[in-house]
């Protein structure tokens, strides 16, 4: 059974090899967070992946980190990565200019339930920097509308200061089809919008429990307390998925670096229903 | 229009009360409205009045030691504001500010808690209820202290 789990199923062609990709654009998110705009530098031409998926980015000399794709997947040409500084790697790759290359491997993992979901009500709830994994799939869902019911996106932060993608947030909220509640945990009296924890949200957010596919990101802790919102509101477990995060090294199922439970969360996830992964969520108690 | 009664009624934190309830209850409530900007209460105030939310966003606001003001929590339609009213020694624990225009039911405090200490069937019913969203708020808040996005 262990062997079988160990079978190597390589989705790229040399897996553990960093392509050169060269940084066409750096964008500034947020005081610590950054989005970077690559492109191949080895003729290349497009980046197919799926919504959910993710790369290992090689910031030469320093090391390598995972960190989700957050472009559109129907534009492949372009390779886009959110990212916020948060120690070695991230903070060194946050330096990068313009013209500077970086090592990508991937994509790897599994994605977001964009089929499944259709004919659903679809939930979004991101939490942080967790909206960046989950924009490749709010941009699929979006571009195919009509085979969707309702579509809620509900998104915290701490502060007014780290929300992300302001100006797609605005457009978004500005859309009669699309339902954007942003919530802060605390602001001062400039802010006008909410303020509260994201889970807040869930009891009267608009959808229809029984046929809702829900999608969430963000840390564990905010991951679970989102996951009982929705379980008391009727929500499935098989229709409930999340983004696991843990320290990955060769991304492909072999050093078992960042095995959860039966899982590798870089092979079997990162995106895996609440189903599979709530005995193993941290149970510590706020 | 719908009467005070059957909005009230309506309302989740009065759902299941006795028939005689409702009617004391309706006979404790007015409607009221406060413009944007304007202050509901204030932190220190007597605490007389409780509100429910029929429209508009309510910033409960604290004053942090540098003069500052953060808001901590903001409410909604539907949503119960204050239960200073119902603990001594009855007076507001924070600033109450409309960020919009804001329509609710006010309900005399004052008044329901003199029923309450008569009847001490509604007053454990009302007490139960207002005790369901303090936990409420108790946790949300520790999850903001938590920092869920850290
Ligand atoms: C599948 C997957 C997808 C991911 N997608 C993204 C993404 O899209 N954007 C993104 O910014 N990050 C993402 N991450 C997290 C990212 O990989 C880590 O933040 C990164 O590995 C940290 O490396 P570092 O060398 O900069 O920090 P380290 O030097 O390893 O850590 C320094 C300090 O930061 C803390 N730290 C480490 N990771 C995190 C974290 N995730 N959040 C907060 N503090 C942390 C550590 O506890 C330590 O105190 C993803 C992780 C996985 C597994
Ligand atoms: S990172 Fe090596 S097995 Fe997942």
């Amino acid at each position: 059974m262990l062997e079988q789990e160990l079978v190597f199923e390589p989705t790229v062609a040399e897996p553990m090899l960093p392509e050169v990709f060269r940084i066409q654009r750096v964008k500034h998110e947020s005081y610590d967070t950054f989005t970077l705009i690559l492109e191949p530098s080895n003729g290349r031409e497009s980046f197919p992946f799926k919504a959910g998926q993710f790369n290992m980015l090689y910031v030469y000399g320093v090391g390598e980190v995972p960190i989700s794709i957050s472009g559109d997947p129907n534009q492949p040409e372009m390779l886009v990565h959110t990212t916020r500084a948060v120690g070695t790697v991230t903070k060194a790759m946050s330096e990068l200019k313009r013209g500077d290359v970086i090592g990508i491997r991937g994509p790897f993992g599994s994605s977001w339930p964009i089929q499944e979901a259709e004919h659903h009500d679809v939930v979004f709830v991101a939490g942080g920097i967790g909206l960046a994994p989950l924009r490749p799939a709010l941009y699929e869902i979006i571009a195919r509308r009509e085979k969707y019911g309702r579509i809620v996106l509900l998104y915290g932060t701490r502060s007014p200061d780290d929300i992300l993608y302001h100006d797609e947030l605005e457009q978004w909220r500005a859309r009669f089809d699309l339902e954007v509640y942003v919530t802060v945990d605390y602001a001062d009296k400039s802010w006008r919008g909410n303020v509260g924890v994201v889970t807040n949200l869930i009891p009267k957010a608009p959808f229809d429990p029984q046929h809702t596919v829900a999608l969430v990101c963000g840390p564990e802790v905010m991951m679970r307390f989102t996951a009982i919102e929705f379980l008391k509101r009727g929500v499935s477990p098989t229709s409930l998925y999340l983004t696991m995060e843990r320290n990955m090294k060769c991304a492909i199922g072999f050093c078992g670096h960042c095995q959860l439970g039966g899982y590798f969360i870089c092979k079997d996830g990162p995106v895996f229903t609440y189903e599979q992964m709530q005995t193993l969520l941290s149970l510590w108690e706020v | 229009m719908q009467s005070l009664d059957v909005i009230l009624r309506e309302q989740k934190i009065f759902e299941g009360l006795r028939e005689e309830d409702h009617k004391l209850i309706a006979g404790c409530a007015f409607n009221t409205h406060f413009e944007a900007n304007q202050y509901i209460f204030r932190e220190g105030e007597n605490a007389d009045t409780f509100y429910i939310i029929r429209y508009g966003t309510v910033g409960l606001e604290l004053r942090n030691p540098k003069g500052g003001i953060i808001t901590v929590q903001t409410l909604r339609e539907g949503d119960v504001l204050g239960w200073s009213w119902l603990f001594e020694p009855y007076r507001w624990t924070y600033d109450a500010h409309a960020i919009s225009m804001v329509r609710a039911v006010a309900l005399d405090g004052r008044c329901l808690r003199t029923k309450c200490d008569h009847d001490h069937t509604l007053g454990y019913e009302l007490m139960r209820r207002f005790a369901h969203i303090m936990v409420e708020r108790l946790q949300a808040t520790r999850m903001q202290v938590l920092d869920l996005y850290a």
